[in-house]
């Protein structure tokens, strides 16, 4: 008698503390409910942000998305082999190479106008997917080199082709060691 | 707290200090140079200043090219407190002030200031500061900051940052350990002129006012060590600390370490843990800025190697040539199979790459080693003996690190504290399989820098292309809703269609809206279209004001009249801009004044007559006054005439007739601009073919008018003109281009 009155005030006292939790994890789920798709964020995360549609889709976010809904990982040029991977190990798929339909891997560059050239259109502007293009109609236009994704989106729009990708050029801070330049060795 | 400042002093005075892990004993090679004085150097002939010396930003330049400079003359000036100027090494004239190859491992080229000496070796006025001790503390501080004293020992950080801590300071430390192999600067240095580094000792107790000062030097440079003992006999405060030599004691947070037993926590500074520690070349560059007022352009520097004759130490100015030095020790470059010349240590130093490498204010030693002495590079495969771990310095476990970062495992090796590396090479040094260990882990380090930047960079690329995007849509929903409005406005008017004036007055305002719409539309879908109507709106600005000053006198009647009529005008520029950009303006004008005389003779029917009567009678006043209506935007006092509620004819007649020569030539000179830029922009759109009429009659009412003003603007639309038929050849071309690549 005793001992089944145990049991079940046991599985009453269970049973509610499972109702109670329950409702707060279900309270909490809808209350702190994440908006966005967590796949899509991290995908967008490792693409390389450059912006520049070669993938075939307007900018990486939505190559996040179609990436997560199943499109090919390896249509992303600028990322390159180095993308391709993180996104492999992400999605648990076999790494390949780029896909060259969209493009190959190129050095990094960035946008530069010849000012004198410009005629002040503004088309390169609204081609800007960063807004990293400065100017005003019928004034002189200028890249703001440190947000140029280096997309080459304006260089097309351009009436005057004004508009030159040049490669970024290594300062002494962005220099990478290279290991045949230090062939310093040992004391004997 | 067994770290406690009173624990260490104990200790201290007992002779007893701490130990470091690891640590190695390679062979010193030190008595090749450190017999001899210092020497002194001839005054190069040209010398290579370059601008950016330390840590920190470079400051901007502020001598030009062909400039004569003095010795001691400064060469840049900043207001970041991260910099610190340089100055001329020796009186002469700059010669050039470019890209030279510069004292980095990578060699890349530096901005750099190349100075032509004269040989004179004339000084500039020294302000010397004496009395430091009755200077406030920042005037010191400025002194040593101008005189561009950056740390001379590693990294080169600027003196007098390190010189203001905001907490209390127990101990300042003296870096006097040369722990690297064959350097023998500092050892030459303290020997020499202990009493000056004791000087610039003092100089920065006044500033740091530390509890203890302590000055480690190894026990393999018993010379320097009388000295300095010497030096600082009168000061209790001072105390030499006899270092046993162990390679790297001279790393600072390995000295940090075997002096007081504190561990500066990684990532953290020395000031962490209390306490601030300089170099003792930095004492020395101290007093002569404090005592001689003299900025800091020249160091000690040790030549040696075997593969120099004359091996020694040296003054040399800061900008020498490599070239230069190796010269004056006799330099021998064939005791080596090639060319080798290291600047630094063996341990931690870097190959130059070539013999116009400057020095710098961090250069201590230039080694130029024989073959004999710096063993060949046959890396090996790692036999996994964990030697490394144990001559590693920060205990870190150099063989794991060197796994991760040749497989390209950054985040592995970062999780292996990779950064907290100090890159002493001991763990490359006691590699029986001598892998050179240091470099892969300066290239795992570079290259997780550069992706760290660009991590910064995609995410603030994302971030501006995700504001963009939100503004774009949001942009798109207020056209939208515009549009919405424009077309319920306009249905509204439409169903409502009776005879009252009201009515009539809502109908004109939602052609109005629709109107300014239209051309709101027109300026946000093709900017280049906007443009035009732009400019065709300054064209028609007087015919605006023409109604606008018109309209104004209503408003003595009822606010709400005025508000419409207001409403009407702008409507009617608005419309006339946009439809002057299809059609011409000067039909437009009549057609508008029409239109806006027969909704205000509508309105005579309906209780604005009386509004109409008092703007007659305003008007007339106005007009026999020759004064502009009180409350009209633009004072035009000829205005007014057009809008009297006569007859059509008649406004236009009066109009064309009455106003004054010079109002007419300059709305000719207007419409005339409009025209221009109208047609420079079809022509830019279109075709060049229509040029010439246009031009024509833009030319008459010009010649009416005043000329000078006239032709200026002629020039400015033929250079317009010029450069865009240029562009318009451009982009003809580039088309034709394009269907040749299509077509083909
Ligand atoms: S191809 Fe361009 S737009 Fe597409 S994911 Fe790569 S960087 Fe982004
Ligand atoms: S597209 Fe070319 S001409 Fe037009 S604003 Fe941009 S740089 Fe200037
Ligand atoms: S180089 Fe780095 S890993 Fe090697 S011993 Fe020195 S601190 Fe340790
Ligand atoms: S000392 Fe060299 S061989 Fe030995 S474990 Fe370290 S890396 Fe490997």
């Amino acid at each position: 008698m005793s001992l089944g009155f145990a049991i079940l005030t046991a599985l009453l006292a269970i049973g509610l503390l499972a109702l109670i939790f329950g409702s707060i994890l279900g309270f909490a789920a809808v209350k702190f409910k994440v908006e966005s798709d967590p796949l899509v964020e991290q995908i967008d995360h490792i693409l390389p942000q450059t912006q520049c549609g070669q993938c075939g889709y307007p900018g990486c976010k939505p190559y996040a998305q179609a990436i997560a809904d199943g499109d090919e990982i390896n249509k992303c040029p600028p990322g390159g082999d180095a993308t391709i991977k993180k996104l492999a190990d992400l999605m648990g798929v076999e790494a390949k190479s780029l896909d060259s339909a969209h493009g190959t891997e190129d050095v990094k560059k960035v946008a530069f106008i010849r000012e004198d050239e410009c005629i002040g259109c503004t088309k390169c502007i609204q081609a800007c997917p960063v807004d990293a293009i400065l100017g005003a109609a019928k004034q002189m236009h200028t890249v703001i080199t440190d947000e140029c994704t280096g997309c080459d989106l304006c260089v097309d729009p351009c009436p005057v082709d004004c508009i030159d990708m040049l490669p970024v050029k290594d300062s002494a801070s962005s220099w990478r060691w290279d290991i045949n330049t230090i062939p310093i060795k040992q004391v004997g | 707290m067994p770290n406690n400042y009173d624990d260490i002093i104990e200790k201290l005075d007992n002779n007893q200090l701490w130990d470091f892990p690891g640590g190695v004993f390679p062979a010193e090679r030190k008595t090749l140079s450190n017999q001899t004085p210092i020497g002194k150097l001839p005054i190069p002939e040209r010398l290579f200043v370059t601008v950016k010396q330390h840590i920190g930003v470079e400051g901007h330049l502020i001598v030009e090219v062909g400039q004569k400079v003095l010795k001691g003359q400064a060469l840049t000036k900043s207001m970041n407190p991260f910099a610190v100027p340089i100055h001329a090494p020796t009186s002469g004239e700059v010669a050039a002030i470019q890209k030279h190859v510069s004292a980095h491992p990578s060699g890349l080229p530096e901005m750099t200031v190349e100075i032509i000496s004269d040989q004179q070796d004339k000084w500039i006025q020294l302000n010397p500061l004496i009395d430091y001790q009755s200077q406030p503390k920042i005037k010191v501080l400025a002194a040593i900051c101008d005189a561009g004293i950056s740390g001379m020992g590693g990294a080169g950080f600027p003196t007098h940052i390190k010189s203001s801590p905001k907490k209390d300071v127990d101990f300042l430390i003296i870096n006097g350990i040369e722990c690297e192999p064959y350097i023998t600067s500092d050892d030459r240095l303290m020997r020499e002129h202990a009493w000056q580094i004791r000087q610039g000792i003092d100089v920065l107790c006044h500033l740091l006012k530390p509890k203890q000062v302590l000055i480690g030097i190894e026990n393999n440079k018993p010379e320097a060590i009388e000295a300095m003992q010497v030096a600082c006999r009168e000061n209790p405060n001072y105390r030499i600390c006899s270092v046993p030599t162990k390679y790297p004691a001279g790393g600072e947070k390995q000295l940090i370490q075997v002096l007081t037993n504190r561990e500066v926590p990684a990532k953290g500074l020395p000031m962490d843990v209390g306490i601030i520690m300089h170099n003792v070349g930095t004492c020395f560059a101290i007093s002569d800025a404090v005592f001689s007022g003299k900025p800091l352009i020249s160091r000690v520097v040790t030549v040696t190697g075997e593969a120099v004759e004359k091996p020694s130490n040296l003054w040399a100015l800061i900008g020498s040539p490599v070239a230069h030095l190796l010269a004056h020790s006799d330099y021998n470059p064939k005791l080596q199979k090639q060319p080798n010349v290291i600047m630094g240590g063996p341990m931690m130093g870097f190959n130059v790459i070539n013999d116009k490498v400057p020095v710098i204010k961090t250069t201590n030693c230039i080694l130029a080693p024989t073959d004999t002495e710096i063993s060949s590079n046959n890396e090996q495969a790692c036999i996994r003996c964990s030697a490394c771990a144990d001559a590693c310095p920060v205990s870190l476990l150099p063989q794991q690190l060197f796994w991760h970062s040749k497989a390209k495992e950054l985040d592995k090796a970062q999780d292996y504290n990779l950064f907290d590396c100090i890159e002493c090479g001991a763990c490359a040094y006691v590699c029986p399989s001598e892998i050179p260990l240091v470099h892969y882990y300066r290239i795992a380090k570079s290259e997780i820098r550069v992706e760290q930047e660009e991590k910064q960079k995609s995410d603030k690329a994302r971030e501006r292309f995700e504001k963009r995007e939100a503004r774009l849509i949001a942009e798109q929903h207020a056209r939208d809703e515009k549009h919405r409005l424009a077309a319920e406005a306009r249905k509204q008017a439409m169903e409502s269609k009776g005879n009252n004036a009201k009515d009539k007055i809502a109908a004109a305002l939602a052609r109005a809206k629709a109107k300014k719409q239209a051309v709101n539309i027109e300026e946000e879908t093709s900017v280049s279209k906007a443009d035009l109507a732009n400019d065709v709106i300054e064209a028609a600005a007087p015919n605006e004001t023409t109604e606008a000053s018109a309209t104004q006198p209503t408003t003595k009647v009822a606010s709400s009249n005025q508000r419409v009529q207001a409403a009407i005008a702008r409507a009617k520029a608005k419309k006339a801009a946009a439809e002057a950009a299809t059609s011409n303006v000067e039909v437009e004008v009549p057609s508008e004044v029409e239109v806006e005389v027969e909704v205000e003779v509508e309105k005579n029917n309906d209780k604005v007559s009386e509004s109409i009567k008092t703007e007659t009678q305003s008007k007339n006043q106005s007009v026999n006054a020759k004064e502009p209506a009180p409350h009209a935007a633009k004072p035009e006092p000829l205005k007014p005439e057009s809008a009297s509620s006569e007859s059509v004819s008649e406004v236009t007649a009066t109009k064309t007739a009455t106003i004054a020569a010079s109002k007419k030539a300059r709305i000719a000179a207007a419409v005339a601009k409009a025209k221009a830029k109208r047609e420079a922009q079809k022509a830019a759109e279109t075709e060049q073919t229509s040029k010439e009429a246009p031009l024509a009659e833009v030319e008459d009412p010009k010649t009416d008018s005043s000329q000078e003003p006239v032709k200026t603007q002629e020039q400015q639309i033929d250079m317009k003109k010029r450069k865009i038929a240029a562009a318009v050849a451009k982009a003809k071309a580039k088309k034709a281009a394009e269907k040749a690549d299509k077509s083909s």
